[in-house]
């Protein structure tokens, strides 16, 4: 059949569209479907991207405002939010024109529609537009990549104008004079700081007793410091229990998690960032008999195929850290499945990052995990104070701390909190990826004077040696 | 005391069996007699009962593995030792299981020098880790010239030069890779059965299961049957009015007396042997260079179930009546659906007759029963127009096949069987006179 594709993958986020490239690098006939008009998903499209876009933006208003002055630059910064906005959706441009032009370059056929699996061997698109005529794909595997969607909270209507989720939050006109986050996972305290930067009086509910469930502890509790000195407030270990909003506002009810007296607070702007779902809506799962767990993620073995042969499924619709790059791993990974080579993705050195300012980022494991599973560890940690660069910048918030085991010295855990830590993170990842231990790292020569020094001189303390401290 | 569980006897001529599946895990309390493991062989599975009762200590094969008559299959302890074994028996199994994996992790270490901490073992490389994965080497073959003995990518592509080629898994760009290496089986496959590489977008949407032995038993008999007989089919029609009409006649009163239905299978049994006893050609089987007739006449009956076709013999069937035959065959039937048939059940038949019309077959050449020579094969029943005394009628017709190994029956008497047995049905009054 010419009309056939080798492989067909529906959506086109950072796991979807990886996925087509590296298979029609590997020489598979692929098809991609994507139901928004353009490529890059919600990551691209309303998610990392325009964040990030943003969080660049603030941080540069924060420091012509606050920092520039001890420099001996005197500037009075006057924010244009409009053009602000303008610079993300330029940006935002930029990176889903370049996917297009990638997906074209590898000779990938994108079909712009809603896709839904009739069989293991036919993908229905119904094409974007009102009047439209459903089309129907051959092809000979199906890898789902549609990601996940918001996730909301029970009674609360998400209005993306008065209660947002981080859709809204990246697009909100003015700057709220008061914005409360509910959730301080990674998604609530980046976009907390993003208009706590421009001028809003950002508080942060959470649930649990700590911010950023998941990190490492120290980490955690080192970022809140940091954070509350820049003016956010918390509320932690409390519940959301009412919200109502209209045009004067919005007037929400508090209570501690555990029950007790509710205090009540007022927004303009309430930001839902309570976690995110598997999206897997009208894509006809039930009906091809695709199986999902009760949390709603797709079953898949160790080859990402669903219980269906034939089809497969990578990023968020399956279980794991819901990240980019880590479904563009499994992209990879199923692309070389399925022509014929051993992929496989390492799930103990996946990277996660908080892009506020300083930034957060970890790698491995974290204390917490090391005492539960009963794994003796040496820690070697160094903060930025005692970092020449850190210090010239005047950018010594922040550590950098490493976990490896006491007996072997291989590194088990890599967490960091300080200026530009998202970038370092990646020597981190490759070590680990290398299984190599403290001492490898520490006698390895890192540029002087940088910031990635640190990293050497918490691979010395996890031995006591630190030169610098 | 320790008693040991074994293969016992599987009947004749059946020499191996493989195993199935284990009732029970080592530590398990039994009770003789209670079913421990399945045996699956060339005809039957069988359960293999407890010898004793006592703790389940040790399982010596496991599931697939074929074995033998006598093969210890493993060890029940008795009585008090019982306890005490259950909790022996533990380490053991994780000790097994653990044993292999730190032994290769110290391999791939090869620390060169004595250091002061115990060191890691150093895992490959990434990039040596996938190549690894898609060769035929194992990482403690290779010696990693990477920190602390690690393997780096050089490390496996200079293995794989020196190593021998082997089969790699086929990449979708090339179709023409390499054979898939023949999965271990039960019977030597010759590799002209060996399945040409697919590409794996196609591998992943198939289901790759283990042919059964009976399934295997069927392939590797009906092909020594093509292969050493000269399987001819001669034809005839049978007009079923005669056994119709008297089965309509008589049906519930033959229910009543026999306790069992009148089908048609017990008038095709008769009927064949009233013509094997002409024919004894098609009743005999060769020997070397003897033909060696058999003065007795046990007919199989082939009979469909959900794991494959078996053949169930009726036994001596001259002796029997019709009602006789016909419920040997639904007692057969019902035991062959349950899978209880035994092997003596299936062992001896001097000639069988196979029934393709019940799924509606209009017309088929079956293949032997080797080593006998004939097989009839019945079909379905339709009204047909014939030519009767210069006129068309309509009469329900069946089509006969009669498959004959032509080393030792000739056409002349292929063709006087199925006449006769076309005659016996068409006027069962035959049967009464022996005609």
């Amino acid at each position: 059949m010419s009309g056939a594709y080798d492989l067909i993958v529906i959506g086109t986020g950072p796991g979807g569209y990886v996925c087509a490239i590296r298979a029609a690098q590997l020489g598979l006939k692929v098809a991609v479907v994507e139901k928004r008009t353009s490529f890059g998903g919600t990551c691209l499209n309303i998610g990392c991207i325009p964040s990030k876009a943003l969080l660049h933006a603030t941080e540069k208003y924060e420091e012509a405002n606050h920092k520039f002055a001890d420099m001996g630059i005197k500037v009075s910064p006057k924010l244009d939010l409009k053009k602000m906005m303008t610079f993300k959706k330029d940006g935002v441009k930029g990176n889903v024109e370049g996917v297009a032009y990638l997906l074209k370059k590898n000779k990938i056929d994108t079909h712009i529609g809603h896709g839904a699996i009739l069989s293991p061997s036919r993908v229905e698109v119904v094409p974007t537009g009102k009047e439209s005529t459903p089309i129907v794909l051959e092809t000979k595997t199906i890898v789902i990549a549609t990601g996940s969607d918001v996730a909301g909270l029970p009674g609360i209507k998400i209005d993306e104008k008065r209660v947002v989720s981080s859709t809204g939050a990246l697009k909100l006109n003015r700057v709220p004079k008061k914005m409360i986050v509910v959730g301080a996972g990674v998604i609530g305290l980046e976009l907390g700081s993003v208009w706590r930067r421009l001028g809003a009086q950002v508080h942060v509910i959470e649930y649990l007793d700590r911010i950023l469930p998941g990190m490492d502890l120290g980490l955690a509790k080192e970022i809140q410091k940091i954070l509350k000195k820049q003016g956010l407030t918390f509320d932690l270990g409390s519940k959301l229990t009412g919200l109502k909003s209209d045009d004067a506002g919005c007037r929400l009810t508090i209570e501690p998690a555990s029950g007790g007296e509710v205090t009540r607070a007022d927004a303009d702007v309430v930001l839902v960032a309570v976690g995110r779902i598997p999206f897997t809506q009208g894509l006809g799962l039930e009906e091809a008999g695709i199986t999902k767990d009760q949390r709603g993620y797709i079953d898949v073995n160790a080859q990402y195929q669903t219980n269906v042969p034939g089809i497969y499924a990578i990023g968020d619709v399956i279980k794991g850290p819901m990240l980019a790059h880590k479904a563009e791993e499994e992209g990879v990974a199923v692309a070389e499945i399925l022509a014929g080579q051993a992929g496989h993705v390492n799930y103990e050195v996946i990277p996660s990052v908080l892009y506020t300012w300083p930034e957060a980022a970890s790698v491995g494991k974290t204390e917490e995990q090391l005492k539960q599973a009963g794994t003796t560890y040496n820690v070697g940690k160094f903060p930025f104070t005692a970092n020449g660069r850190a210090k010239v910048n005047r950018t010594t918030e922040g550590f950098i701390k490493i976990l490896a085991d006491k007996e072997t010295d291989t590194i088990l855990g890599i967490h960091m909190v300080g200026p530009n830590v998202s970038e370092i993170i990646a020597q981190a990842a490759v070590i680990m990826e290398f299984g190599g231990s403290a001492e490898d790292l520490a006698r390895t020569c890192h540029a002087h004077p940088t910031l990635t020094e640190a990293v050497k001189e918490a691979a010395l303390a996890v031995d006591k040696r630190a030169i610098h401290m | 005391m320790t008693v040991e569980i074994k293969v016992p006897a599987l009947g004749e001529s059946v020499t191996e069996a493989t195993v199935g599946q284990w009732f029970k895990k080592p530590g398990d309390h039994v009770e003789i007699d209670e079913p421990l493991v399945e045996l699956e062989t060339d005809k039957v599975t069988v359960e293999v009962p407890a010898p004793s009762s006592g703790v389940l200590q040790d399982i010596k094969v496991t599931e697939g593995e074929t074995v033998n008559i006598g093969t210890l299959l493993g060890t029940i302890a008795q009585g008090d030792n019982a306890t005490q074994v259950k909790s022996v028996s533990k380490p053991e199994k994780s000790n097994n299981q653990s044993a292999p994996k730190q032994e290769s992790q110290t391999l791939a270490a090869a620390p060169e020098n004595a250091p002061s901490v115990k060191q890691a073992a150093m895992p490959p490389s990434p990039a040596a880790r996938k190549a690894l994965a898609e060769s035929n080497l194992k990482a403690e073959d290779i010696k990693g010239t990477g920190r602390r003995g690690q393997i780096l990518k050089p490390d496996v592509t200079a293995a794989k030069a020196t190593s021998s080629p082997k089969a790699q898994k086929p990449s979708i760009l090339s179709k023409t890779a390499v054979a898939r290496t023949a999965p271990e089986e039960v019977f030597p496959v010759p590799s002209s059965e060996m399945r040409a590489p697919t590409f794996p977008v196609d591998t992943a949407r198939e289901e790759r299961v283990k042919m059964s032995r009976l399934r295997q038993t069927i392939a590797r008999r009906l092909k020594d049957a093509q292969n050493t007989a000269a399987i001819l089919t001669t034809f005839n029609d049978v007009d079923m009015s005669a056994v119709m009409d008297m089965r309509k006649q008589y049906k519930e009163l033959f229910l009543k007396r026999h306790n069992i239905k009148l089908g048609f299978m017990g008038f095709f049994v008769k009927a064949c042997l009233q013509a094997l006893k002409e024919i004894p050609a098609v009743n005999a089987e060769i020997d070397g260079a003897d033909i060696v007739y058999k003065n007795y006449y046990n007919i199989g009956v082939a009979v469909g179930t959900d794991k494959g076709l078996v053949v169930p013999v009726i036994h001596d069937a001259e002796r029997l009546s019709i009602a006789q035959i016909e419920a040997e065959i639904a007692e057969y039937g019902k035991r062959a659906r349950d899978g209880r048939l035994g092997i003596q059940d299936m062992q001896g038949g001097t000639f069988t007759i196979t029934n393709g019309g019940v799924f509606g077959s209009m017309l088929s050449t079956p293949i032997l029963n080797a080593p006998q020579s004939g097989i009839l094969g019945m079909h379905r029943i339709e009204d047909r127009p014939v030519a009767l005394n210069g006129e068309v009628v309509v009469r329900p017709m069946m089509y006969l096949a009669l498959s004959y190994d032509h080393r030792i029956v000739d056409g002349k008497e292929a063709v006087t069987f199925l006449v006769r047995v076309k005659e016996c049905l068409e006027d069962p009054q035959r049967f009464l006179l022996d005609l």
